[in-house]
Formats: C-alpha cells, structure tokens, sequence
C-alpha cells in the first residue's frame, strides 16, 4: 500500500560536522526524530535510510574538479591556497575528515526522498538532513558543500521529466539553487528570505526573476529584518498561491531552514512557532491540489538547534503524516533525555508563548514595505 | 578604475550625412539612446540622442504623418560640439561629469578617434559593482570617531577571525562631523562572532546589530 510519507535518517548524517564551535549543527536531526518518537508520530516503519549518492549524480550539477578537491579535503590531501579557490577551508565551510563522504550521504537522502514519492512508494519525503542550498557549481559556501536540493532537482528533471517547484523559506537566500536554475523554465524558484541588505548572502532581489527562457520563473521576496508572523504569512501565502497557479507544477520540493524564528541567532526575522505550522500546512495543500501529493521537503538552516529546529521540522512531518500539525505538551521523555544537554530551558510546549514575543515598534512600517514588495514580486503574473 | 575598464567599445555610429530615419532605426534595433556622429577619420563631430530624433519625428497624434523630415541629414539636428572623455580618465571623475553637466552618454576619445561610450547605466552598474552587493557576504556597519588609525583597528579585528572583506565603504555619519560610519561586506554567513568582538573593543554598531543578543 502507498504510504503517507517516508522519512530519510541515518545516524551518519552526523558525521556532516564542522567543529565544536561552527553553528551548523546536525544533530538537530537525530533531536527532531526523537521529538517525533517520543510523539508516537514517527516509527520504524517511516524511516528509510539514505543511500551514498554516486559522484555521477553529484556531477549533475558540481564540476567534477570540485568533487575532487572536497575528497581530497576529506583526506587531508588539499593544499590550503586550493581549497580557498572552492570555498574550501574557510570559517563557514571548514574542511574535516571524510567531508565528501559525509557531504554525499546527504545529496544520496535527497535522491532517495525523490524517488520514493516519483516511484509511488509515498506521497511525501523528508530529508531533514539536506537543503543546503548555498553550494555552488564549483564553490562550497555558507556551511554547504554539495547542493543537494538543486541535484535533486537535476535528477528528476532528468530521471522523472517532470515541472519541479522549488520553495525556500530559509531566512537566507536560496542562492545556488537559484542560479542552478536560472535560466530553466521547467524548475521555478520562490524563496521568502531576510533582506540581503545585511544579510548573507546579499542577493534575492525581487527583481532577480531569471534570464532567456527561464525569465519568469524565479521568484524572491526579500522581507525587512524583524518581520514577524502576520506579515511573514501575508506575503508567503499570497505569493505561493499565485505562484503555484501559474507555474503549475508536477512536483514541489520544499527546502525547510528554520532560521526565520525569533530564537535565531543568525538572522533579524522574528518569526514564531506559527510560521513553521504554516508553511508544510500550504505545502501540503498545494502539493494534494496540483501535484496529486507529490512534496519532498528537506531541511536547511536553524541554528537554534534546541528550541526551535526540532518543533519547526516535527511539524512538517506531522503534516506529512497525520495532516496536522501537533498541539499541547511536548513529550516528557524527550524533555527530559535532552534538557541536561541544552543550554537553555527547552520549550514546553509545541506552540510559542506569545507573550515571549516583543512588540516591534517598526512593525506598521515593516508591514507596509513587505506589501510594496508583494506587488512588485506579483506584477508579472497578475497582468 | 579607469574609463577603460567600463567603456564598451563595440560603439554603433552613424556618418554625418545619414538620415534621421537610420539613426531611428539603429535606436530601436540596439535598443540605445545615443549615436555618436563620427566623420571619415572617426572624429566626433556630434552626438545625436533618442530625444533628439523624437523630436524630429513626425507626432504620432497626426492623422497623415509626413514622413518626409525623416528624410533631412542627422547633422542637422545633432549636438555639436561634444563632451567627451578620455580612456585614462577616473571613473569617479567622469560621475561629476555626468552630474554637472546632466547628460546620459559619454563618448570616449584617444588620439582624436572614437575608441569607447560609457553611459550612466555603465556607471551606476560600476558602482554596484564597487559597493560589492553582487558578491555573498554579510554586512556591519560600523560607527567610528573621525580620526586617524581607526579603519585599521576595525579590519584587524576582522583578519584576526580570519574572514575575507569583500568591500569596504566609508561614509559621513548623518550630519555629525566628528564620525564616520565603515560599511564593510564580510564573505561569511556567520557574523556573530566578528560582531562580539567589536562590540567588545567598544565599537558601536548601526541597526539591526546593533541589538545585544537575544535579538530583541
């Protein structure tokens, strides 16, 4: 019988680690898993473990010299001056021990999310440890190495042939997808992210809308720094809706960075808990009405790995599985198992506390610049 | 940067004794606004806009237009003589040039022949470029006292996080003399740390990170 949703995890998706220090921490994928077992939404039967991508497959959009130099990294073969000239070495993307092996497996989940809803197995996949959407064709970039969603997406282009919707709602712009695909008409891009006006990577200009035939299909909607729910929602609802009228996609794969939230220390937006049940919710929807279920979601950023990461991405499997989000009390159990390790009071709760959230005094001009925004982003498809 | 560096020298140009009606269609079919009017020797002996040929062209308003004055020679209605610059030229001076004298198109000239044409979109598309906004990073603002020895101590506490700049502006701070504010674009996605250590050597920050943490 086709299942609901499959949900792609191994524990060696931890070995994708930096150092002690670096904020990309993966285990908020081993949290977000137990989270969802202590829930009793997760078991054995839903997990279905990556696969090692082949070096074929992550050619499909990385030069084959890049591949090189990231094995060669993870071998401690590359000289510095080199690896500088891929991105390699540097703070946000610092070399360590079987980089490329561990970078593969989470190109190889993706794959494996792909073909589990384009065969029929299910009608949803999550890999939560992918959507490392900053990797270049030849540079690693903002803690990513190998671009797992826009290889995805090449190989169902290839394999499956079909019209993929790429939706990013990272806080940071989804910048190497974009460009993987900028000049495509069959892969739309639509990513609602922080301004880049201090935030990296700087780019995702409303007016970035594609080049030759893939003008049209790339959508960005650059949103103040301190947005907050209401606003959030207004423009990510709105826009998604008329995007996906439009574009009328075949699949859609979803890059899920739960850095948007207030909690986060490396973005201004100022998201809550009501943000991350939204938007699986709309992906869900849209994915049942245009694309007959067919959704892959995958992880990205969220560098508040304990009180916001693993509440954002269990509700997307909540979705995904029980088509609801979860309510109430967070599971003791997980409380407990984890509290000791977390530097701070983990939430109670699955929902926000709103009275946690600060009234922005900015937040009537912030509202009605993101509306200005919406039109201009809107204006091409609503002539 | 010198003029050279951004001039395009692939210039569309037309003889003097062409008619308004090519130098109309060689406006639509580039999609440019001005031809430089070039004699034998490619000197310029003139400059003739998009505004300057409307101008010649019959109103659409009218009912039978006479296409016939589309017919006249280019030279009569080309400006003349012509503002030009060289390809040595800085192009910071050459953006006065196009401020003071409220024009859109330079042609560039060496040894009294046409080589190259900036105009403002090549110069507004210069800047962008030196303001660095096309290349991934993240941006600080930082707000220092106007003397000397402070841009050093700012970058040294960047090298010392061994972050790469991507670009480095420096601006009045509002309408008080005694600051500046140093905007620099740094290639990382994670800034907090280099922003601790600013904070700390006592620099002050302008909006958003200017906020301790948590955020708010």
């Amino acid at each position: 019988m086709k299942k609901k949703a499959v949900f792609i995890y191994a524990d060696a998706y931890l070995s994708y680690h930096f150092n002690e220090e670096h904020p990309f921490n993966q285990k908020r994928v081993l949290l977000t898993k137990e989270l969802l077992e202590f829930s009793n939404s997760l078991s054995e039967e839903d997990i279905i473990p990556p696969r090692l991508a082949s070096e074929e497959e992550i050619a499909l959009l990385h030069d084959e010299d890049y591949i090189e130099a990231v094995k060669r990294a993870g071998e401690g073969k590359l000289s510095i001056e080199k690896g500088l000239q891929f991105g390699l070495g540097t703070d946000d993307t610092p070399i360590f021990p079987n980089m490329h092996e561990a970078s593969s497996m989470i190109v190889g989940g993706s794959l494996t999310a792909v073909d589990a809803v384009l065969t029929g197995e299910a009608d949803h996949a999550l890999n939560l440890g992918g959507g490392l959407h900053h990797g270049f064709k030849r540079k690693a970039s903002g803690f990513c190495i190998y671009n797992d969603g826009a290889i995805a997406i090449k190989y169902i282009r290839e394999k499956y042939n079909l019209k993929v919707l790429y939706v990013d709602t990272d806080a940071h712009h989804g910048d190497g997808v974009q460009w993987a695909f900028y000049d495509d008409p069959n892969v739309c891009t639509f990513s609602i992210h922080e301004t880049g006006r201090y935030l990296f990577p700087g780019t995702g200009y409303v007016n970035e809308r594609g080049m030759r035939s893939g003008y049209g299909y790339s959508f960005n909607l650059p949103i103040d720094a301190f947005t907050q729910d209401e606003s959030f929602l207004e423009l990510y609802e709105t826009a998604l809706r008329e995007i996906v009228h439009y574009f009328q996609p075949d699949v859609i794969v979803s890059q899920n960075g739960a850095d948007a939230h207030m909690f986060d220390p490396l973005t201004h937006l100022c998201g809550s808990m009501k943000i991350y049940e939204r938007i699986p919710e709309l992906a869900h929807e849209l994915a049942h009405e245009y694309c007959d279920g067919r959704w892959i979601g995958l992880g990205g950023g969220g560098y508040d790995i304990w009180r916001v990461v693993p509440r954002a991405w269990g509700q997307i499997w909540n979705v995904m599985k029980t088509d609801t989000v979860a309510v109430g009390p967070l599971p003791k159990q997980f409380l407990e198992k984890w509290q000791k390790e977390a530097p701070s009071a983990l939430p109670a709760e699955w929902q926000d506390n709103e009275a946690d959230f600060p009234v922005i005094p900015r937040k009537a001009d912030i509202e009605e610049k993101n509306r200005i925004l919406l039109q201009q982003l809107l204006n091409i498809i609503q002539i | 940067m010198l003029v050279e560096e951004i001039m395009k020298t692939d210039c569309i140009t037309l003889p003097p004794n062409a008619t308004i009606k090519e130098a109309l269609h060689l406006l639509q079919e580039h999609r440019i606004r001005h031809i430089p009017i070039v004699d034998d020797h490619y000197r310029v002996i003139g400059i003739v806009s998009d505004r300057d040929v409307r101008d010649a062209s019959p109103s659409i308003l009218l009912k039978e237009p006479n296409e016939d004055d589309l017919l006249n020679e280019i030279h009569t209605i080309m400006s003349s003589p012509v503002l030009t610059v060289h390809p040595l030229d800085f192009v910071e001076e050459i953006a006065k040039v196009f401020y003071e004298n409220e024009i859109a198109c330079l042609p560039v000239v060496q040894h009294d022949r046409l080589v190259g044409i900036v105009t403002e979109k090549d110069m507004l598309y210069t800047l962008i470029q030196l303001t660095g906004t096309h290349v991934q990073s993240s941006l600080i603002e930082v707000k220092v006292p106007d003397i000397p020895g402070e841009l050093p101590k700012v970058t040294s506490i960047i090298s010392k996080r061994n972050l790469n700049i991507v670009s480095v502006l420096i601006y009045p701070y509002k309408n008080d003399p005694n600051y500046k504010i140093i905007v620099l674009r740094i290639r990382t996605m994670n800034p907090t740390p280099v922003i601790q250590d600013l904070r700390q050597a006592g620099y002050k920050l302008l909006w958003p990170n200017n906020i301790p943490e948590p955020k708010i």
